[in-house]
């Protein structure tokens, strides 16, 4: 079942070409990223993904993490897998040399971690879900705690959890009721005991390690109601003694995994918590603000699986279109052929390919700006880049989930009744994306933030400003000689225009009639993702023709390049019209019906 | 005790080997290349050596383009010490290789050299017997098992007929089978110390070797298409058919 490859030649491409890392190693800490480095890192971890991790992907899904009497067995191999990644030293590629991290910069952890969740999504949550948890200890904890943990997970040896939902609190953390009580004694000194019920947390429980470390939010006994009255605890699964060694079993244990649609590797336990020992991390009732800082690291963690789970379902399908013989050729042939030589099978893998490409290069240039913003030394820089970040973060998020979905059931479609059956691998992908725009905040979360916070709330400015950068590329496509980057201007017009509408319609309305600037945020959302993704692929289409002119010697990658970014154009960019009018207009009916209307029964 | 291992830079073994328009060889531009897996077995070797307190220093070496350095590096995260790549954009057969691996034994005097049997691009399987030949050292081809003890190598090498285990006396050569270990995984931490380690540069004339090719190679074609069979009666037909059309029985 082992089809995964890891695009590094793409990778490549984008990393040197879109998202500037040879400028991006000139910056100090970042001296060892060089385009040599990179190069010998992705190599190295597209072996790993693709020989320890891709070949547990389709057993994994089949075989399930199981739970029993409190504890959880992860599927068959998972455990020398996850030893192997420890060993390997993936899990703190771009995490503080002060700990013991590599200090690498997030634009090249970026396509670590994409191929690893493209080689097994399941997997690559536990190690996800550290790194959150780390962040947000360094953060957020005092040095004695930090001394106590983060060595012990920099290296894996212990994994982190994020305890945030419970049944009554989903999207809405404000409703959570989990309690911290302050305690003290001799042997433990200040701590809190935390009493509660968490749900859905990802690898709360497992047999990869010996020790979790649970992150978890509760309220202090005279805590204000609401958001700011959430504290956030560090609970051990196992108590640390002084010396470092492992002591008592918390009272913090899985209750049960739950039943999913996909990700079945991963267990998503259900926490119950019962007078468990627990440590406060930075001050009482800042524990949201803390959460909503490690947010956007989060949400482009999983815009990113929608990236990954899309390139694994496009190469199952491109493998299975040429070896599928079903069909006689249009332009005659007495002979069936390969079904990639049907004009509707090819333009299925295009809107794959295509797609997969755009959401990559907007995904690796977002994280560049981030690398970029934190080392500049000009104020008025860093908050520039930062606030394009800001901008895009729930773009990345939910266009390219939506997307991933999209993709990895047009994979189903290519197999056609194979694709729906298990057997051939094109459904797990199907299924294992179906999450990803609902975890980290769904779709019309991550959509209510971009129109809201990112747009309204500051008068449009980033929004413009990313516009006026859209104009100026409009210039360098103009004077392009090829008819197809030719094409890809106008299309790419065309979508500026629609968000600049757009833009204005939200500014217009959010205040006085919210209802309707935000009915359309989510069709606004895709609107930004694919113009976005088509300001890459027309950048994308530049450097190509550059490189043909100056006969550099991948001519048909390049080519292909053009191609794909004109395609993009055409099948996908295209649309932006009609989504701008839908976000202008569409937003009375939305709203127009009584509930009782709904139903015509 | 000084280990040298020597590294070939291969189009990488997933990659469906293409020809080149004109017949004259494989296309090697824009295709992944990595070290030829036989060479990364000889390199493991070493490691598990220096690993056991066996060997003091590795001597990773490679011969062709300056885009062999790239399998240095990865050579030296694996667990070389230093490199040396020779630098040649010439066609490099077995022979000159030989005799520019002979050209750094001499000087460096390793008492052990790993070689893979074979490169998966030629698959010529001579490299190792030529060196020994030249330097005039003992020889130990196709190794499932090494083991280092007194000044000598004991190594179970892998012959047509089972095993064979010989003794022979260091300094020697020795060249890997698949069955000798399985490499490790390249960690990240190795992979950036791999940046700051030596790599020495010399040319084919430094050496002193002439390593103009004696062989020239008229054309390269792929193999012929596999024709499609055909369906027998009975197993009488199948019969006449290996005695008088395939001959075989």
């Amino acid at each position: 079942m082992s089809v995964y490859v890891a695009p590094l030649k793409d990778m490549r491409f984008v990393l040197n070409e879109l998202a500037g890392l040879d400028e991006l190693s000139k910056l100090p800490g970042y001296q060892d990223a060089t385009p040599d480095t990179a190069n010998a890192i992705l190599q190295e971890a597209s072996k790993f993904a693709t020989e320890v991790l891709d070949p547990l992907n389709y057993s994994g899904d089949q075989e399930g993490s199981k739970w029993r009497d409190g504890a959880v067995t992860t599927p068959t191999g998972f455990k020398a897998a996850y030893q192997l990644y420890c060993e390997g030293g993936w899990s703190a590629l771009s995490l503080d040399p002060e700990w013991g991290g590599q200090g690498l910069p997030k634009l090249l952890s970026t396509p670590v971690s994409e191929m690893m969740t493209s080689a097994n999504m399941s997997f690559s949550l536990c190690p996800m879900l550290t790194q959150g948890a780390i962040e947000a200890m360094l953060l957020s904890g005092s040095e004695q705690l930090k001394k106590v943990f983060l060595p012990r997970m920099f290296d894996g040896r212990w994994t982190g959890t994020m305890n945030l939902t419970e049944p009554q609190a989903g999207s809405d953390l404000a409703l959570v009721r989990t309690k911290a009580v302050p305690a003290s004694d001799p042997t433990l000194g200040d701590h809190y005991r935390i009493s509660g019920q968490k749900i859905f947390i990802t690898f709360g429980e497992h047999d990869l390690t010996e020790n979790i470390v649970h992150l978890v939010l509760a309220r202090t006994p005279d805590a204000p109601e609401g958001v700011k009255g959430i504290s956030l605890f560090i609970v051990p699964k196992f108590l640390v003694q002084a010396d470092g060694s492992l002591g008592a079993r918390n009272q913090a244990t899985c209750a049960s995994i739950e039943h999913k649609l996909g990700i079945h590797a991963s267990p998503t336990a259900v926490m119950v918590f019962e007078n468990a020992i627990g440590y406060l991390l930075g001050e009482e009732n800042k524990g949201l603000s803390y959460m909503f800082i490690m947010m956007n690291a989060a949400r482009f963690a999983v815009g990113l699986e929608g990236v990954s789970i899309a390139e694994r379902a496009f190469q199952r399908a491109l493998a299975y279109a040429k070896d599928r013989v079903q069909g006689r050729d249009l332009l005659g042939g007495a002979k069936a052929v390969p079904i990639i030589r049907h004009p509707d099978v090819r333009r299925m893998l295009m809107l794959m390919k295509s797609q997969t490409e755009a959401m990559r290069a907007l995904a690796y240039v977002v994280s560049a700006a981030v690398d970029f913003s934190s080392r500049t030394e000009k104020t008025e820089e860093r908050q520039r880049l930062q606030a394009f970040v800001d901008l895009m973060i729930p773009v990345v998020k939910g266009w390219s989930t939506e997307t991933g979905i999209e993709v990895a059931s047009l994979g189903v479609q290519v197999h056609g009744g194979m694709g729906f059956i298990e057997e051939t691998g094109a459904a797990q992908h199907l299924r294992d994306a179906r999450i990803t725009t609902i975890y980290e905040g769904t779709t019309g979360i991550q959509a209510n933030d971009l129109v809201g916070r990112k747009i309204a709330r500051e008068g449009g400015v980033t929004v413009k400003e990313w516009l006026a950068v859209l104009r100026k590329i409009d210039l360098d496509l103009a004077i392009s000689g090829n008819s197809d980057i030719q094409a890809i201007r106008s299309r790419l017009a065309a979508g500026a225009q629609a968000v600049s509408v757009c833009v204005d319609f939200i500014l217009a309305t959010a205040g006085k009639d919210p209802n309707a600037a935000f009915a359309g945020a989510v069709p606004f959302l895709k609107l930004m993702g694919i113009v976005a993704g088509g300001w890459q692929m027309a950048r994308a289409a530049l450097v190509a023709e550059k490189k043909i002119a100056s006969n550099d010697a991948d001519q048909l990658f390049y080519a292909a390049k053009i191609t794909t970014a004109r395609f993009f154009s055409d099948h996908v960019l295209s649309q932006a019209p009609g989504l701008a009018a839908t976000v202008v207009s569409g937003a009375a009916a939305v709203m127009a019906l009584t509930e009782d209307q709904f139903l015509s029964a | 005790m000084k280990v040298l291992v020597s590294v070939k830079r291969v189009v990488d073994y997933n990659v469906k080997v293409r020809l080149k328009a004109d017949g004259s060889g494989v296309e090697t531009a824009n295709v992944k290349m990595s070290m030829n897996p036989f060479d990364e077995i000889a390199l493991e070797e070493a490691v598990r050596l220096k690993e056991a307190g066996i060997a003091t220093e590795i001597l990773a070496v490679s011969c062709g383009v300056l885009a062999c350095q790239e399998t240095l590096r990865t050579a030296l995260a694996i667990g070389a010490d230093r490199a040396i790549l020779v630098e040649s954009n010439e066609e490099l057969q077995p022979l000159a290789v030989a005799k520019l691996l002979q050209s750094i034994c001499q000087k460096e005097l390793p008492q052990l050299v790993i070689l893979g049997k074979q490169a998966i691009d030629d698959d010529a399987n001579q490299t190792g017997q030529m060196l020994a030949a030249l330097l005039g050292w003992p020889q130990a081809t196709f190794a499932s098992k090494l083991k280092i003890a007194d000044g000598k190598a004991q190594v179970t090498r892998e012959v047509d007929g089972g095993l064979e285990t010989i003794s022979i006396k260091l300094p020697a050569i020795v060249t890997t089978d698949l069955r000798l270990n399985e490499p490790r995984y390249v960690t990240l931490p190795n992979i950036m110390k791999a940046k700051k380690k030596p790599l020495d540069n010399f040319k084919p004339e430094a050496l002193g070797v002439d390593v103009a090719p004696r062989l020239q190679t008229l054309k390269v074609v792929e193999p012929a298409k596999r024709k499609a069979g055909v369906k027998l009666p009975d197993a009488k037909a199948l019969v006449d058919k290996l005695r008088n059309e395939a001959k075989v029985i």
